[in-house]
C-alpha cells in the first residue's frame, strides 16, 4: 500500500512537469496580453512595451520558462501582476473558502444523490422513478449562473431566508485561524458567526452541488438497480432477511463502488471547478481568483492556481484509490 | 461503515438546509428598502444626515493596493480617496479645482515654480505632522521610482501627468520640490504646463505620512528585474494619510473596512465604518442590493436602470466625462480621404442609436470631450445624420472601393459602450445604405482587440475613453497630441495645436486654444465621436449625501445611513 502511493506521488513530478510546458505555451498563445488587460484603452504600443519589458514577457519564451521553472522548484510560483500578492500564499489564503463550498456541495449531492437514486431503482419504472431521471437531467444541463440566480430570487428576494453574496455577512467580525468559517466560529465558540456561515454556505452549495447529484444519483440508481438483480440479493430475502438489512448490507454496499468513484472524481472538479460558482456568490475563493486571472493574462496566477489544482485533482484520486481497498476487500491497490 | 457516515451525512445535511429554509432570520432584508424615489443626476441630500452605522457599498473587485502612487483603477482609487487627500482637489461633483490640503497657490510669471500654501494643524492619521516637508517627501519618492515602479502597470498616473523620472530616460516635467518653510511647498517644473494643476487633484498624488511610507516600505519592490515582487506593507496593511477615514483592515476577497477618522481636522465623517464588498458579478451586487446585504453599488449595468428605480433604488449619475466614437485608421484607404471619412460621418444616424441603446442622461458626442471640460466648442462642424449627402461624397470623392473591416469587441461593456455589438449593428446598417460594404471583425476586448486596434491593424473601429481628471489634454491631448498607430496620420497642424494648448499657463487662453483645436480636429475628422454617458451608482432608500463625480473622486465623509 506505501509502496503504491509513492508511487503514485512520484507519478506527480512528470505529470506536473509536462502539465507546466503546456501551460505556459498557452497562456502565452492567448491573444492579448497582461498589458493590455491592465491598460485597457490607456494601452498604448509605447506603455505595452515597457510593461512587457518590465516583467520580462519580451525575452524569448525558453528563457522565460527556465526562469519561471527555477523558481517553481522551490514552490514559488511568483507574484501576480494585477493584485501584486505572491501567487503561492494568495492560492493558500484562498483555498479553504473554496475547500468549504466543494464540502457543502458535496454534502449536499451526496445526501440527496444517493438516497434518490436508491429509491429510484427500487421503484423502478414507477412514476417516483421517472421523474427521478428527469431531474437529474435537468440538474446536469442548467448552467450554474443560471441556477444561482433562480435560487436567490427564490430564497433571498422572495422569502428573506438566506444571504446571496460573501462567506459572512459583511459587518459580521471573525478571527481566521484557519480561514475555514465553520471551524474558525467553532474555535471562538461564537453560535452566532458558525449560524452566519452556514447560511452563506447554502446557496452556492446547492448551486455548486446540483450537477455532482445529478451525477451521482444516476450512477447510484443504475449501480443498485444492477446489484439488486444478483441472485445473492434474491438469496437474502430468500433467507427471510428483513428488507432494511438486505438494502443496507448487500445492495447499497455492493453499489458503493462506481459511486464512490464517481463522488472522487465529481470531489476533483468540485475543488477545480468552483469558478462560476464563486462569481455568482461573490465567494472569494481560488475560483474566482483564477477566473479573474483568465480575463486579466495574469500568467503567474493561471499557471500557478492551475498547477495547484492539478496536485489536489491527483491527491484525490490518489485517496479514492485508496478507499476502493476498504470498500471491495476483492480488490487491493499494488 | 463507510455507508453509516455517509448516511450521517445526510441526515446533517437535510437538518442544515430545513434548519436554514425554516429560519425567520431577515437580518440581511431588514434595510430593503421600498416605496419609490426619483431618479436623476442630482446627489442625494448633502445636507448633514443622521450620524452612526456602517455602510457597505459593493466594489466591483477588490483594489491592487491602497498607494495612490502605484495604482490608476477605480477600485483602488475608491479607497484612497477615503484615506488620502491630494494638496488641490476636484469641486464635489465637478471639475474645478478646489484647495483641499492646500490653501492657495500660485504660479511664477516663467509658469515653471507653484506655490503651495499649505492647510496648517493637519496631521497623518499616525499622529504625525502634515507639512511642506511631507509634500517634498512625496514628490521626491514618486519621481525617484525606478525599475517596474516606473512601468505604466504601477505609476500610470505619474507618467501620464509628468512624464519620466530622475533617472532621465524620458524627459519628465517635475524638477524638484523645496520646503521654503513649513506650510510652503515651491514645486519646480522643466516646462510652463497648466494641466499639472488638474493632474494633481488625482488620488494618484495624494500626500501620505512620510513616516509610515519609510517604516512600512511602502518602495520595496524586490525579486527579480522579470519576477519583481512588492513587498513593502504601506499599501496592504498601514495606509496612512490625512483623510476622514482610516484603514481598519482588509481581506482580499473578502472584505475592506475603514472607520471614521475622529481627529480629522475638517468636518468628520457621518458613518463610523464603510466596508467595501467586493462582488465581480454585476447581477450579483444588484441582487446584493435588492436584499439589503450591501446599501449602494458601483458600474450599474445600463439595463438594470429603471428596474432599480421602479423598485424604489435611488440611481446617481455621474456628470458625462466619457466618449465614445468611432475610429478611422487613416494609413488605411479609402479612410485616408476627407470626403470618406465626411461621408461617413453624415451616414452615421447617432441620434437614433443613443435614443434606441443608451440609457436615460446620454447624448450624442459632437466632439472628442464631453461639454463639461473646458474647451468644448459648439463651432465644430457637426455632421448631422444625412444619407443624401453621404452618397453625394461618395461619388463626389472617386473611390470605387467601397469595403471597409469594422472592428468591434465581442465581449465588453464600457461605459461608453454598454453593448458594441448593437451599436457595431446600428452602424453597420447605416454604412450599407449608403453603398459601404462592411466586413465586420471582431475580437475579445482584452484578449486580441485593444492590441489590433492600438497596433493600427484595425481599419475602422469602436473605441472611447472615460477621462482621468478634467482637462481637454486628458482627452483631445491623449488622441492626437502625438502620431499613434491605430489613428495613422501625422497631421503636424494639430499636434502643434495641442501643444501649445497644453504648455499655456493662461486659463482663458488655454480655453479659447482647445476650442480652436476642437474645431480643427472635427474639421480633419480623425474619427466620430458619437456618445457621452452619464455612469450609474445605485443607492438604498434613505442613504443621503454621496454626490456622484465626473471623475468619480467621491468621498463617503458627507454619506448617511439616513
Amino acid at each position: 500500500m506505501i509502496r503504491f502511493v509513492v508511487r503514485r506521488l512520484l507519478l506527480l513530478i512528470p505529470i506536473l512537469f509536462g502539465l507546466s510546458i503546456l501551460l505556459f505555451i498557452w497562456v502565452r498563445a492567448l491573444p492579448g496580453g497582461p498589458a493590455t488587460a491592465l491598460l485597457g484603452e490607456r494601452a498604448t504600443p509605447e506603455r505595452v512595451a515597457q510593461i512587457n519589458k518590465a516583467y520580462g514577457f519580451d525575452k524569448p519564451m525558453v528563457t522565460q520558462y527556465l526562469t519561471y521553472m527555477k523558481r517553481v522548484a522551490r514552490f514559488d510560483f511568483g507574484q501576480s501582476i494585477t493584485l501584486r500578492k505572491d501567487v503561492t500564499s494568495e492560492l493558500l489564503r484562498r483555498f479553504p473558502a473554496t475547500i468549504e463550498l466543494s464540502m457543502a456541495a458535496m454534502l449536499f449531492a451526496v445526501g440527496v444523490g444517493i438516497p434518490l437514486g436508491f429509491m429510484a431503482a427500487k421503484r423502478e419504472r414507477t412514476w417516483f422513478d421517472y421523474g427521478a431521471v428527469t431531474a437529474s437531467l435537468i440538474g446536469v444541463s442548467i448552467p450554474v449562473f443560471f441556477l444561482g440566480q433562480i435560487l436567490k430570487w427564490v430564497f433571498a428576494l422572495k422569502l428573506n431566508w438566506l444571504p446571496t453574496i460573501g462567506r459572512l455577512a459583511p459587518t459580521r467580525e471573525l478571527v481566521h485561524h484557519t480561514n475555514f468559517n465553520v471551524v474558525d466560529s467553532l474555535l471562538a465558540l461564537n453560535g452566532g458567526a458558525l449560524w452566519d456561515a452556514t447560511k452563506h454556505l447554502i446557496l452556492p452549495g446547492i448551486a455548486l452541488g446540483t450537477i455532482p447529484l445529478a451525477i451521482i444519483a444516476r450512477i447510484t440508481r443504475a449501480s443498485v438497480l444492477e446489484v439488486l438483480n444478483d441472485d445473492y440479493v434474491r438469496t437474502a430475502r430468500a433467507k427471510g432477511l428483513r428488507t432494511s438489512t438486505v438494502n443496507r448490507v448487500h445492495v447499497l454496499r455492493n453499489s458503493m463502488l462506481p459511486i464512490v468513484t464517481v463522488i472522487g472524481l465529481q470531489t476533483g472538479l468540485l475543488l477545480s471547478g468552483a469558478v462560476l460558482t464563486e462569481t455568482v456568490f461573490a465567494w472569494g475563493g481560488m475560483g474566482q481568483l483564477i477566473a479573474g486571472a483568465v480575463l486579466d493574462k495574469d500568467y503567474p496566477v493561471i499557471q500557478g492556481g492551475v498547477m495547484f489544482l492539478a496536485i489536489v485533482f491527483v491527491l484525490v484520486n490518489l485517496v479514492v484509490d485508496v478507499l476502493y481497498a476498504f470498500i471491495d476487500p476483492r480488490i487491493r491497490v499494488s | 461503515m463507510r455507508i453509516n457516515t455517509k448516511l450521517a451525512a445526510l441526515g446533517m445535511a437535510a437538518a442544515l438546509v430545513m434548519a436554514a429554509c425554516g429560519s425567520d432570520t431577515k437580518s440581511p432584508s431588514a434595510t430593503t428598502p421600498g416605496g419609490s424615489t426619483p431618479a436623476g443626476s442630482t446627489p442625494v441630500d448633502t445636507a448633514a444626515g443622521k450620524a452612526g452605522g456602517t455602510f457597505v457599498f459593493g466594489a466591483s473587485a477588490d483594489p491592487v493596493v491602497l498607494d495612490g502612487a502605484f495604482v490608476s483603477d477605480g477600485e483602488s482609487l475608491r479607497v484612497i480617496d477615503q484615506i488620502f487627500e491630494t494638496l488641490v482637489t476636484t469641486k464635489a461633483g465637478g471639475t474645478d479645482i478646489e484647495p483641499l490640503l492646500a490653501e492657495k497657490w500660485s504660479s511664477s510669471a516663467d509658469g515653471l515654480a507653484w506655490t503651495f500654501n499649505l492647510r496648517q494643524g493637519v496631521k497623518f492619521q499616525d499622529g504625525t505632522d502634515f507639512n511642506a516637508k511631507a509634500v517634498c517627501f512625496n514628490f521626491d519618492r514618486w519621481y525617484h521610482f525606478a525599475g517596474v515602479a516606473q512601468s505604466a502597470s504601477v505609476s500610470y498616473y505619474w507618467s501620464t501627468v509628468f512624464g519620466g523620472f530622475s533617472d532621465g530616460a524620458t524627459p519628465s516635467l517635475y524638477k524638484s520640490c523645496e520646503a521654503t518653510d513649513d506650510n510652503t511647498a515651491v514645486i519646480n517644473l522643466t516646462s510652463p504646463s497648466a494641466a499639472f494643476l488638474s493632474g494633481l487633484a488625482v488620488s494618484a498624488f495624494a500626500i501620505a505620512s512620510p513616516d509610515a511610507l519609510t517604516k512600512y516600505e511602502a518602495d520595496k519592490v524586490g525579486g527579480t528585474g522579470d519576477a519583481p515582487t512588492f513587498d513593502g506593507t504601506f499599501g496592504t496593511a498601514h495606509p496612512v494619510g490625512t483623510g476622514p477615514f482610516t484603514f481598519d483592515s482588509w481581506t482580499p476577497g473578502d472584505k475592506l473596512t475603514i472607520v471614521r477618522n475622529d481627529n480629522y481636522w475638517g468636518t468628520k465623517a457621518l458613518l463610523d465604518k464603510v466596508i467595501f464588498k467586493p462582488i465581480a458579478d454585476g447581477p450579483a451586487r444588484r441582487t446584493a442590493l435588492e436584499t439589503g446585504e450591501i446599501q449602494g453599488y458601483d458600474l450599474v449595468d445600463p439595463a438594470d436602470t429603471q428596474a432599480l428605480t421602479d423598485a424604489g433604488f435611488q440611481l446617481l449619475l455621474r456628470p458625462a466625462f466619457n466618449v465614445g466614437y468611432v475610429g478611422f485608421n487613416q494609413a488605411k484607404p479609402p479612410l485616408d480621404n476627407p470626403k470618406i471619412r465626411e461621408a461617413i460621418a453624415y451616414a452615421l444616424n447617432r441620434d437614433a442609436l443613443v435614443k434606441a441603446k443608451y440609457p436615460a442622461g446620454s447624448q450624442v458626442a459632437t466632439q472628442f470631450q464631453p461639454p463639461l471640460v473646458f474647451g468644448w466648442s459648439d463651432k465644430v462642424p457637426q455632421y448631422a445624420y444625412d444619407p443624401a449627402k453621404a452618397k453625394a461624397l461618395i461619388a463626389e470623392s472617386g473611390v470605387t472601393d467601397l469595403n471597409l473591416e469594422f472592428y468591434y469587441p465581442s465581449d465588453v461593456s464600457r461605459p461608453y459602450m454598454p453593448d458594441p455589438t448593437a451599436n457595431f449593428e446600428a452602424f453597420k446598417a447605416d454604412l450599407e445604405a449608403v453603398g459601404f460594404k462592411i466586413t465586420p471583425k471582431t475580437a475579445p476586448w482584452r484578449s486580441g482587440y485593444l492590441d489590433d486596434v492600438d497596433a493600427g491593424n484595425a481599419q475602422m473601429y469602436l473605441l472611447g475613453w472615460t477621462g482621468d481628471y478634467g482637462d481637454p489634454d486628458n482627452f483631445v491631448g491623449t488622441f492626437f497630441r502625438t502620431k499613434q498607430p491605430s489613428w495613422g496620420f501625422d497631421n503636424q497642424e494639430i499636434f502643434d495645436a495641442l501643444t501649445k494648448a497644453r504648455d499655456t499657463a493662461d486659463p482663458a487662453a488655454r480655453t479659447k486654444l482647445y476650442e480652436d483645436a476642437n474645431v480643427l480636429i472635427m474639421k480633419f475628422l480623425p474619427g466620430v465621436p458619437y456618445v457621452h454617458t452619464q455612469p450609474a451608482l445605485a443607492f438604498a432608500k434613505g442613504v443621503t449625501g454621496y454626490v456622484p463625480s465626473p471623475v468619480s473622486l467621491e468621498s463617503f465623509a458627507t454619506v448617511s445611513l439616513g
